[in-house]
C-alpha cells in the first residue's frame, strides 16, 4: 500500500515541471503540451485522494477534467492552426505584434 | 529441488503467466504465417489460378521461404529519416497487436492438472475491464501508422501515414460505439462474462448475441462491428492508404525487411484479434450452437467428425503427390491429424474438454475465411466515400442500435 | 520493499523522466512522444490505485485521441526543431532555481502534512465502472450532460476555425 504523500509529491513535482515547460519552451505545441501535464498531474493528485478518502467523486472529476482537456485542446489546436498559417511560424516569439 | 519446488509453489503465477506468454506468442506467430499461406491460395482459387505450390507439398512452407527472404533482405534506412521514431513505429504496431492477444479467453475450464497448486485457465488474463483494455490498445495502434508514415521523409508515405490514421480514428468510434449493445445484455466489461451471458445451454445457437433471443438481436451491431474493424485494421476494402497501385505502398513504403515483416505480422495479428473479438462478442464464444439435451449428444463428436476424414485426405493426397517430399511429409501430416481425431473418441473427457476451444476456434476460423473472401472479392473504396461511411453511415446506425437495444433492455428486464 | 511500492517507485521515474524528456527534447515530435509516455505511465499508476475505469478512460481518450490530435498537428504544420535562443541571465541563473524552490517548498508541504485527510464518514463501495456510472448518472447528471453539450461546442468551434478562408 502506496502512502498518499507520494503520490502527491509526484503530482507537485510533474505540475512544476510542466510549469517550467510552459515558461521555457518557445514552439506553440510544445506550450499545450505541457498545459496537458499540468492537468495530468492534477488527476493524479484527484485520483490519489479519491482512495485515500474511499470515496468516488475524485475519479469522476478526472473523467471531467479529461473531457475539459479534450475540448480544449481540440480548440487550441484549430486556433493554433489559423496563427500558423497566418504567421508562417510555430514560434512565439513571432507573434508579438498585433499586426502582421 | 526442494528450494525450486518452494521457489515454484510462491511465485509459480508469475512463472505460469511467462510459459503462457511463451506458448501464445509461439502459436500466434506460426498461425500469421499459415495465415499469409492461407490468404494467397484462397485469393488465388477464387481468381481460378493454383497460388503457391511450388515450395513445399501444396506450398506449405511458402511462409518459411518468406521469412527467410524477409532476414536476409538488405535494410535501407533513408537519408534524412528521424532514426527514433522510424525505429519505433513498427515496434509500437507490432507490440501492441501481440499484447491485445492477452485478454483473449479460449475456454471455458482450467486444465484438469495444476501447476504447483496454481489453476492452469485457458487465458492469459480476465480483468474485469477486459473489453476496455482492447479498445485501449486499438487506441493506441494509430501511432504506428502515424509515427511510420511521418518518419520516412517522404511524400507518400506521409499522406498515406496521414490518411490511413484518420480513417483508423474515424473507424474506432463505430466500433466501441456498436459493441454498447452487447455491452448493456452483458452487463459487465470482462470477455468471460460476455461469453457466458450468451450461455447456449438451454436455447442453442438462439442465445448467442447475434440472434439475442433474451433481449434484442445485435444483427445491426455485428455488421457495424464487423465492417469498421475491417477498416480499422486497413484491409480490403478500405485498404487505400496501403494498397499496391495508389501511394505506392502507403505508409510502410519506406520500410524494408524485418520491419516491414513488423508491420505485416502487426496487420494479420490484429486481424486474429478481430476474429477472436466478432466470435466472442456476437456469436456466443465457446458455445456450441445446439442446446445441451441428451438429443444432440451426437455433436459431441463433431471435431473427431472433421479432422478424421480431412487427415485421411491429405494421406490420400500425399501417396500421389508429384515430388517425394511431398510423398513422405504430407501422408505423416494426416496419419498426426486422424490420429488426433481418434485419440478424441478414445478419451471422452479430452473430448469434453476440448468443446469449448474447438468451437471457439472454428468460429474463429471462419471469421478469417471471411476477412480473406473479402479481399478476393471486393474493389476498394475511394478515400471520400470511405470517410462518409465511416461518419455519414456507420455512426448513425451504431448509435441508432445503442438506442434501441437499451430500451429493449430496460423492457424485458423485469424477466 | 513490498511490490505497489516498486511498481510505484518505476511508474513514478518513468512518467519524471518523460516529463523531463518533454522541456529537454528539441523537437515537438519527440515532445509528443514523452508526453505519451507520462499518460501510459500515470494510467498505470491509476491502476495501482485500484481507479481501472480511469485508467482505462486515461488511455484511450488522453492516449488515444487527444495525443493523436497534438501528433496529427505537428506532421500537418510539418513543425521543425526548435530555435536556439539565449535565455536571459535572470530567466537561467533566477528561474530555474525559484521553479525548484517552489515546487520543492509544495512537496515539503505535501510530505509534513502526513497526506492527513480526513477520515471517510461513507465510503463508497468498490471503485468499478458499474459504481462509478451509478454515481455518473445520478448524483452528477448535470455536469454530465453540461460536459456533452461542451463538446458539442468545441465541435462547432474547431470545424470552423480551422476551415480555409473561401477566397
Amino acid at each position: 500500500m502506496v502512502p498518499t504523500q507520494y503520490y502527491l509529491v509526484l503530482s507537485a513535482i510533474l505540475f512544476g515541471m510542466g510549469a517550467v515547460a510552459f515558461v521555457v519552451k518557445r514552439n506553440i505545441i510544445t506550450i499545450f503540451m505541457s498545459i496537458e501535464l499540468m492537468l495530468n498531474a492534477v488527476n493524479l493528485a484527484f485520483v490519489a485522494f479519491s482512495q485515500a478518502r474511499g470515496k468516488l467523486d475524485g475519479q469522476i472529476f478526472v473523467l471531467f477534467v479529461i473531457v475539459v482537456a479534450a475540448a480544449e485542446a481540440a480548440v487550441g489546436l484549430a486556433i493554433i492552426i489559423m496563427t500558423a498559417r497566418n504567421r508562417q511560424s510555430l514560434n512565439v516569439e513571432r507573434v508579438d505584434l498585433l499586426k502582421l | 529441488m526442494n528450494a525450486a519446488n518452494s521457489f515454484l509453489t510462491e511465485y509459480g503465477f508469475w512463472v505460469l503467466t511467462i510459459i503462457k506468454i511463451g506458448l501464445l506468442l509461439f502459436i500466434v506467430l506460426t498461425v500469421n504465417a499459415y495465415l499469409t499461406w492461407f490468404e494467397r491460395k484462397v485469393v488465388a482459387l477464387m481468381q481460378s489460378r493454383v497460388g503457391p505450390h511450388r515450395v513445399g507439398p501444396h506450398g506449405l512452407l511458402q511462409p518459411a521461404a518468406d521469412g527467410l527472404k524477409f532476414l536476409f533482405k538488405e535494410d535501407v534506412m533513408p537519408a534524412g529519416v528521424d532514426k527514433f521514431v522510424y525505429l519505433l513505429a513498427p515496434f509500437l504496431a507490432l507490440t501492441l497487436s501481440l499484447a491485445s492477444l492477452s485478454v483473449i479467453p479460449f475456454g471455458p475450464k482450467p486444465l484438469p492438472f495444476s501447476f504447483f497448486g496454481h489453476q492452469i485457465d485457458l487465458w492469459i488474463t480476465n480483468p474485469d475491464i477486459g473489453l476496455l483494455v482492447l479498445f485501449a490498445i486499438t487506441a493506441l495502434g494509430v501511432y504506428g501508422v502515424a509515427l511510420a508514415g511521418w518518419a520516412s521523409n517522404s511524400k507518400y508515405p506521409l499522406l498515406g501515414g496521414l490518411r490511413s490514421s484518420a480513417q483508423m480514428v474515424s473507424y474506432e468510434l463505430a466500433m466501441t460505439m456498436s459493441v454498447v449493445g452487447v455491452l448493456l445484455m452483458a452487463n459487465s466489461f470482462s470477455l468471460t462474462d460476455i461469453i457466458r451471458q450468451q450461455d447456449s445451454s438451454k436455447y442453442g445457437i438462439l442465445s448467442w448475441n447475434i440472434f439475442g433471443i433474451h433481449y434484442f438481436p445485435q444483427i445491426v451491431g455485428f455488421l457495424c462491428f464487423f465492417i469498421a474493424a475491417i477498416a480499422e485494421t486497413n484491409r480490403v476494402p478500405f485498404d487505400l492508404p496501403e494498397a499496391e497501385s495508389e501511394l505506392v505502398a502507403g505508409f510502410h513504403t519506406e520500410y524494408s525487411s524485418f520491419k516491414f515483416a513488423m508491420f505485416f505480422i502487426a496487420e494479420y495479428t490484429s486481424m486474429i484479434t478481430v476474429s477472436a473479438l466478432c466470435a466472442i462478442l456476437f456469436f456466443g464464444g465457446w458455445n456450441s450452437p445446439v442446446p445441451a439435451t441428451p438429443f444432440w449428444n451426437f455433436t459431441h463428436y463433431l471435431p473427431s467428425l472433421i479432422l478424421i476424414p480431412f487427415g485421411l485426405w491429405v494421406i490420400y493426397d500425399g501417396i500421389k503427390y508429384e515430388t517425394i517430399f511431398g510423398r513422405i511429409i504430407l501422408p505423416g501430416l494426416g496419419t498426426a491429424i486422424a490420429a488426433i481425431g481418434v485419440a478424441l473418441i478414445v478419451f471422452p473427457a479430452a473430448n469434453e474438454y476440448i468443446q469449448g476451444p474447438f468451437w471457439l476456434l472454428s468460429k474463429i476460423f471462419f471469421f478469417l475465411f471471411f476477412y480473406v473472401w473479402a479481399r478476393g472479392t471486393l474493389p476498394r473504396f475511394r478515400y471520400d466515400q470511405l470517410m462518409n461511411i465511416g461518419w455519414k453511415l456507420l455512426l448513425p446506425v451504431s448509435i441508432a442500435n445503442v438506442i434501441i437495444t437499451a430500451g429493449f433492455v430496460l423492457f424485458r428486464s423485469t424477466r | 520493499m513490498s511490490a505497489p511500492l516498486i511498481v510505484f517507485f518505476v511508474l513514478a521515474t518513468l512518467a519524471v523522466i518523460g516529463a523531463l524528456s518533454l522541456i529537454l527534447q528539441k523537437h515537438p515530435i519527440h515532445s509528443a512522444l514523452s508526453l505519451i509516455v507520462v499518460m501510459v505511465a500515470l494510467a498505470g499508476l491509476y491502476l495501482l490505485m485500484g481507479a481501472e475505469s480511469v485508467a482505462a478512460v486515461q488511455i484511450i481518450v488522453y492516449g488515444g485521441a487527444i495525443m493523436v490530435l497534438f501528433v496529427f498537428v505537428i506532421m500537418l504544420l510539418n513543425a521543425t526543431e526548435e530555435e536556439h535562443t539565449d535565455f536571459s541571465k535572470l530567466a537561467k541563473f533566477g528561474g530555474l532555481p525559484l521553479a525548484l524552490a517552489l515546487t520543492g517548498l509544495l512537496a515539503a508541504a505535501m510530505i509534513h502534512s502526513g497526506g492527513a485527510v480526513p477520515n471517510t464518514t461513507s465510503p463508497d463501495a468498490l471503485a468499478n465502472t458499474s459504481n462509478l456510472s451509478t454515481m455518473l448518472f445520478s448524483t452528477f447528471v448535470y455536469p454530465f450532460e453540461l460536459t456533452s453539450f461542451l463538446i458539442l461546442v468545441a465541435i462547432m468551434g474547431a470545424l470552423v476555425l480551422a476551415q480555409r478562408e473561401k477566397t
